[in-house]
């Protein structure tokens, strides 16, 4: 394995460069999974069937909190990166876990607010919209899950092995998928909820 | 035993008991052949387990081939239950199964691992690389593929096989006109195999973009990589829009959602759309590769460069995006108003302009080459003409307000085949004799394959041709008999011997692989075409890490001006190889991924649920594992080129 010095840890060998590439254009799938859920949802947002619509059921209280702490998560596994890139592995680490804890509070909030909907006659079967809607963001939602997951065995692997070009690399990709989780709420916000509730 | 009762058949009739004991003897036989011979360790460590991209290819390619047969099956019964009137052959339920799997079988597990075989098999060396960038990746994608096909082909001794058409648009597809788990099989085998072609798709931008040998600049690499990287880069924008069609479908079929119904909301059109905005580029993703293939070999037995190299990569580049602007020409009949028809009329017809500065190209090529007719050439001439009948109807077609006329006719049916065959299935035939000697070490015997070539052409305007008539009379796609006073009887007929003449002409073909094993010389050269590129300048048989010394390329000939002007590709001194290892995972992955695919299918909850956590249990397993691969010492490099030296 050729170490390249001159570049950061996480792109200093070849097979590490490819995997960021590699997952850019995952990434860019990624990008037309949510783009046909979003399209989808244009489509369906006004046939509401016997259902309700957007506008009776959004609450603007849990979504800016679940906002505040998405948006935050993203600021701090941005600190993480920089802490990696300057060596510091104890920083890093703490960095990562408040992202992750902030990913949970997301969920927490997510799930209740699901929860939330059912209870007032918006399930899944309800009709179109609703199914588009709990779709979409629990295809978002679920992407958020398996980040914690996948966060969590890095930060297991960076506390065990340390800051190796292999777990730099891996630190980095995973910041790569939550900074884009991000992207697609920030979306999700404007377009679903506060398009919706206008 | 109410249990027991979801795994019957719907509609048994004695070919598919007939089926289900073949099937069953053939595993048997496997297996006991597989223990008999002492085979499974060499099965696990050479084939279930490896991460090579050559024996990756050729696992796809022998897929391939075995649904080719699959699907052919299903082509020869459509087409005896319509040679003659009033045929009581088949019975409409089992014909409305046979011409769904027939086409998902032809395009999704027949056209598409045959491009990834060749992929596979020729990019990494016409690159001049040792590997494709995540081989263990590439070894999951062909898995899953392979486990998709497996458990879509099941469909038909167990629970019944989706009956309501290869497009299974809503609500036709929905519970209610489909009630048996049919459809539900289309929905997951083709989502599990649609993720390892996602996966593919990534692997191969990357390696095409990161891994060229030195010297190789994006404009000096061979037309069929550039074939493959536009085809690639199609895959990873279409595929996602596949993943989210399905899953959409498996939640009205199983959650009981209302996306496609056609009460409290749902939209039935929204499938359709959707289908086609997959669908459309999907036929770019068979027809480039393809177009690759018919570049190398005629270039190659034509002995002059690829004329117009900019142009061809230009028209590929321009395909690709106009592939996604042209989805509506599938339904111009289901009422978007003439604005929208005009502009989908319009961009279709667009697209017949690259294509066309495409086969001129080719002509080019050949004018005042020194021609020399192999069987692949032969295949890449017939191609030109006959295509062009499929492309030019295909115009036709293009018109919306024609389109009323021919919409879900036989003319339409004919003007598909007449793409896809020509297009795709000659270039693969083309392909793989190509590169068989490579794959092998032998090649096949030319006088059958060039007497295979030309039955398969001529069996092909047979089988086709007639339809283009018999759907501007008015015969309708997917009905299952007509009466004799519709005067179809004929060109039906007619069309019947055709396909019995491809089925001929494919059985010659696997004569000729039996033939040539048999008798072939192994004593040839590693460039026995005196071909072009890369690929032919290593050894034969490709050592494990492909090129010892990686090589230097000047051109986009970079082989063939070696060999002209006499300079060395590879230049400098051996140096140790790091190799990927091979992994079990991706093999046990695809296992779980079936049982989670068959369990889905059949709403068993609680398999469904232990089988999720297996998959995350893999996931898991590969975060942690520490795999650095491992080397290849100079002192083993010195001995195999040795041994393949003298060989």
């Amino acid at each position: 394995m050729k170490i390249d010095n001159s570049l950061p840890l996480e792109y200093s060998t070849e097979e590490n460069s490819n995997k960021i590439l590699g997952f850019w254009i995952f990434l860019g799938a990624e990008i037309m999974l949510f783009a046909t859920l979003f399209s989808a949802y244009f489509i369906l947002v006004d046939r509401t069937g016997s259902g309700p619509t957007g506008a009776e059921i959004f609450e603007i209280t849990p979504v800016l909190i679940e906002t505040i702490l998405l948006l935050t998560s993203s600021f701090t596994i941005g600190l993480g990166i920089h802490a990696m890139r300057l060596g510091n592995k104890k920083a890093m680490l703490t960095f990562f876990t408040i992202t992750l804890i902030l990913g949970l509070g997301f969920l927490g909030f997510e799930i209740f607010e699901f929860v939330h909907y059912v209870h007032i006659g918006a399930g899944l079967q309800t009709s179109a919209f609703t199914a588009i809607l709990l779709t979409t963001l629990g295809t978002h939602g679920a992407h958020v899950t398996f980040g914690l997951f996948w966060g969590l065995f890095i930060i297991l692997q960076v506390k065990k092995r340390g800051l190796t070009p292999e777990t730099a690399n891996k630190s980095f990709i995973f910041s790569l998928y939550w900074h884009f989780l991000d992207v697609v709420w920030i979306f999700i916000f404007s377009f679903v909820y506060l398009k919706g509730m206008m | 035993m109410d249990f027991f009762d979801r795994f019957a058949i719907p509609h048994a009739s004695p070919a598919i008991y007939a089926s289900m004991v073949a099937i069953g003897l053939t595993v048997i036989a496997i297996i006991a052949g597989l223990t008999y011979f002492k085979k499974w360790g060499y099965l696990w460590r050479e084939w279930l387990t490896t991460v090579d991209h050559k024996r990756i290819g050729i696992m796809y390619l022998i897929s391939a081939l075995l649904m080719l047969f699959r699907g052919g099956v299903d082509a020869i019964m459509m087409r005896a239950q319509l040679a003659v009137p009033d045929n009581k052959l088949l019975d409409a339920q089992h014909y409305n199964e046979i011409f769904t799997t027939h086409g998902i079988v032809m395009i999704i597990f027949m056209a598409m691992p045959f491009i990834m075989a060749l992929m596979n098999f020729v990019v990494p060396l016409q690159i001049g690389a040792r590997d494709v960038a995540f081989p263990r990746l590439n070894a999951l994608s062909f898995w899953l593929f392979f486990m998709g096909a497996m458990l879509f082909n099941i469909s038909f001794v167990i629970g019944g096989s989706p009956d309501a058409g290869w497009t299974s648009y809503f609500p036709l597809a929905g519970t209610e006109f489909s009630e048996s788990v049919g459809s539900n099989y289309y929905m997951i085998a083709i989502q599990i195999a649609g993720l390892g072609t996602l996966m593919t798709g990534i692997n191969f931008i990357t390696t095409i973009l990161k891994m060229r040998a030195p010297g190789m600049k994006l404009m000096k690499m061979p037309m069929f990589t550039w074939a493959s990287l536009v085809t690639n880069a199609i895959i990873v924008f279409a595929f996602p829009v596949l993943t989210v069609l399905l899953a959409m479908g498996t939640m009205d079929r199983l959650f009981g959602t209302h996306f496609f119904t056609t009460t409290n909301g749902g939209m039935d059109m929204l499938w359709a759309n959707f289908f086609w905005v997959w669908g459309h580029p999907e036929v770019y993703i068979l027809i480039l590769p393809a177009f690759g293939i018919y570049s190398e070999v005629i270039s190659t037995f034509a002995r002059r460069n690829l004329y117009g190299y900019k142009s061809m990569v230009g028209s590929m580049v321009i395909i690709s995006l106009l592939s996604f602007l042209v989805w509506t020409h599938h339904f111009f009949t289901m009422g978007q108003g003439a604005l929208t028809n005009s502009i989908f009329s319009i961009t279709t017809m667009a697209i017949a302009v690259p294509t066309g500065v495409k086969l001129f190209n080719w002509l080019f090529t050949l004018w005042k080459g020194k021609i020399e007719i192999t069987t692949p050439m032969l295949y890449s001439l017939l191609f030109i003409p006959t295509f062009t009948i499929g492309g030019v109807t295909g115009v036709m077609l293009g018109m919306s307000a024609a389109d009323y006329q021919y919409h879900n006719t036989m003319f339409l049916v004919a003007h598909f085949h007449m793409v896809i065959i020509p297009g795709v299935v000659f270039a693969m035939l083309a392909g793989l004799t190509f590169y068989w000697p490579k794959m092998f070490g032998y090649m096949l015997n030319e006088k059958i394959g060039k007497l295979s070539a030309w039955i398969i052409a001529t069996s092909t305007l047979l089988a086709f041709v007639p339809m283009f008539f018999s759907g501007l009379d008015g015969q309708a796609r997917r009905m299952y008999t007509y009466s004799e006073s519709t005067g179809f009887g004929p060109w039906n007929m007619v069309s019947f011997i055709g396909a019995a003449g491809l089925a001929v002409g494919f059985a010659l073909i696997v004569y000729n692989i039996y033939y040539s094993t048999r008798y072939a010389s192994r004593d040839i050269a590693s460039d026995p075409w005196d071909a072009r590129s890369l690929e032919w300048a290593t050894h034969t048989p490709v050592p494990e890490y492909n090129f010892a010394i990686l090589p230097q390329v000047k051109s986009s000939e970079a082989f063939w001006d070696a060999k002209k002007h006499g300079h060395e590709l590879f230049q400098g001194e051996y140096e140790k190889i790091h190799m990927p290892n091979n992994s079990g995972v991706p093999f046990i992955l695809s296992c779980i991924f079936f049982v989670w695919g068959f369990s889905f299918v059949f709403s068993l909850w609680i398999p469904l649920i232990l089988t999720t956590i297996g998959i995350f249990v893999c996931m898991a397993y590969r975060s942690f594992e520490k795999d650095h691969g491992h080397y290849i010492t100079v002192a083993e490099i010195e001995e195999t080129e040795n041994n393949l030296r003298g060989a």
